[in-house]
């Protein structure tokens, strides 16, 4: 049984329906039928992306011979094997596959709103807070404009950062970029979580405009002074914030007895993706709390990795898949740029080229990795989803064609 | 009078304080690292989330984060600020010797 029909629940049940006998069922549980391109929210409050675009049935995405289910989970009896959906119904599972993502939590922080009802605060990380945001910026002629990140982990945490990118282009697009302030606050001590990304990013930051406030942590987003106040009671002022909330996970993780930690994300193996509070309980995405990034990119590598020992654990074998941590996406920079980094739980971003040493160039902008970043849509539905490894891309990260620290000339 | 040289220890840190080595740490070195941080008054609550830090590290393999603490030490992240105005999951982890707790990648 696998709950959750995004990203990492398709991959899993389609690359598990492959591999396992046509004798065992696969269910996927989820409480709506809608399938949203994430990637592509962020491109929805410039107008470069149209919403109802973005989504399609999450029950088309899975190939035959595995059910979908339109349900509610109530909660997870681990030590019985049982799910509980609203309603009263039950289930039983051999294997259970935690697929159930993130949400977002704007309620953990005082005076945060954004559900489009405040005119001054706004989040791009929902459809409708994306949508309701590009009506906001389409008639914002003047001010400041606030980007704020609350809390770490977040869904792809480059994201905000390629949204500033974009308002400065689009700002400038409509030749009003002298009138608009762009600030970006973090609770990060930089740019970005890893030294030599963050320095890259930050010297973008700064040739763009956008000026950098790191380690705040916002205590309260006060929509009426415009301002954002931090615990140890700095003030960011402002006429537009475009927040990204705390992230937790699926809201029935916390109603069930010893499954999640105190933000509702799994604690998971970082190599085997087995979760650590039950054997027959895996987790894929951002669901898990691991030391990676929340992406479509980790889900996608850890889709062969999870699959492969589930089949291992329903074998009574032992579960050697290692999954290393690799992740990589492409930050969207504007003007029809793009950077593109690539990393592990060993190895920071860094300059070089990927997959190899003729490949997109890495932590550089360029028109190529645009494109890549473009293509990457149709690759999301078509290879993606599926659970087709992408030619050329696998799941461990690859170290030629990356510059170490001594190498690094430029 | 008489003279005592007690024994100077090295502590190994990272380039951004942090103990390399969680097991060389003693309760006895937290008022110095705690001065080190500009914290000359220690009371029950530091301790508190001192103690908290430590344990969290160990049986979790990484100290918890701001957001954490404010949920599970008993401590509200406003009151944490108080305690430790520099950043507290960061301050209180190096005066707990736990490395950086690794909120997010």
């Amino acid at each position: 049984m696998i709950l959750g029909g995004g990203t990492g629940g398709t991959i899993t049940a389609n690359r598990l329906r492959r591999t396992l006998p046509e004798s065992m069922d696969i269910t996927v549980v989820d409480s709506n039928n809608h399938h949203i391109y994430q990637p592509g929210l962020l491109f929805v409050p410039f107008g470069l992306a149209e919403p109802d675009h973005l989504i399609r049935p999450r029950d088309r995405q899975l190939h035959h011979g595995i059910e979908y289910m339109d349900a509610v989970v109530e909660s997870v009896d681990i030590a019985g094997s049982r799910v509980h959906f609203s309603g009263g119904r039950t289930a039983e599972y051999d294997v259970l596959v935690i697929a159930t993502g993130a949400v977002l939590m704007p309620e953990e922080t005082e005076g945060l709103d954004v559900s489009g009802a405040r005119p001054n605060m706004f989040t791009f990380y929902s459809l409708d807070g994306a949508r309701a945001l590009r009506d906001a910026l389409a008639t914002f002629t003047a001010g400041r404009i606030v980007v704020n990140v609350v809390d770490m982990p977040i869904k792809c945490p480059v994201a905000p950062l390629e949204f500033c990118f974009l308002a400065d282009w689009f700002f400038r697009e409509r030749g009003i970029r002298d009138a608009v302030a762009l600030t970006y606050v973090t609770p990060l001590d930089g740019a970005f979580t890893k030294p030599v990304a963050s320095q890259r990013l930050g010297e973008l930051l700064a040739a763009k405009g956008i000026e950098v406030v790191t380690e705040f942590n916002t205590g309260t987003v006060d929509g009426d002074a415009g301002r954002l106040v931090s615990y140890d009671d700095r003030e960011v002022p402002f006429d537009l914030a475009v927040v990204v909330p705390l992230h937790g996970g699926a809201a029935y993780v916390g109603r069930s007895d010893g499954l999640g930690d105190e933000l509702h994300f799994i604690p998971t193996d970082m190599q085997t993706l087995q979760s650590t509070v039950a054997p027959n309980v895996f987790v894929i995405g951002d669901a898990a709390g691991l030391p990676v990034s929340k992406a479509g990119s980790v889900t996608h590598f850890e889709g062969e990795v999870v699959t492969e020992n589930i089949r291992r654990f329903l074998a009574g074998e032992r579960l050697d898949a290692s999954y290393d941590g690799h992740a990589n996406c492409f930050i969207e920079t504007g003007f029809g740029k793009a950077v593109l980094i690539d990393f592990n739980y060993d190895t920071e971003p860094l300059p070089g080229h990927y997959p190899g040493p003729v490949g997109l160039p890495l932590l550089r902008e360029s028109h190529l990795n645009h494109l890549g970043k473009l293509m990457f849509e149709w690759f999301y539905w078509h290879a993606l989803l599926p659970g087709h490894s992408i030619p050329g891309i696998s799941s461990e990260m690859p170290a030629a064609g990356k510059h170490h620290a001594t190498s690094v000339t430029g | 009078m008489s003279v005592v040289s007690l024994p100077v220890i090295d502590l190994a840190l990272n380039e951004e304080g942090f103990f390399l080595h969680p097991e060389d740490w003693r309760e006895d070195m937290v008022p110095a690292l705690a001065a080190r941080e500009g914290i000359d008054q220690l009371t029950d609550r530091h301790w508190q989330v001192i103690n908290f830090m430590r344990s969290e590290y160990f049986a979790k393999g990484t100290g918890p984060t701001v957001r954490v603490l404010g949920k599970t030490s008993g401590v509200s992240i406003k009151e944490l600020y108080q305690l430790f105005p520099k950043g507290p999951a960061k301050v209180a982890a190096r005066i707990a010797g736990i490395p950086k707790p690794r909120g997010c990648i």
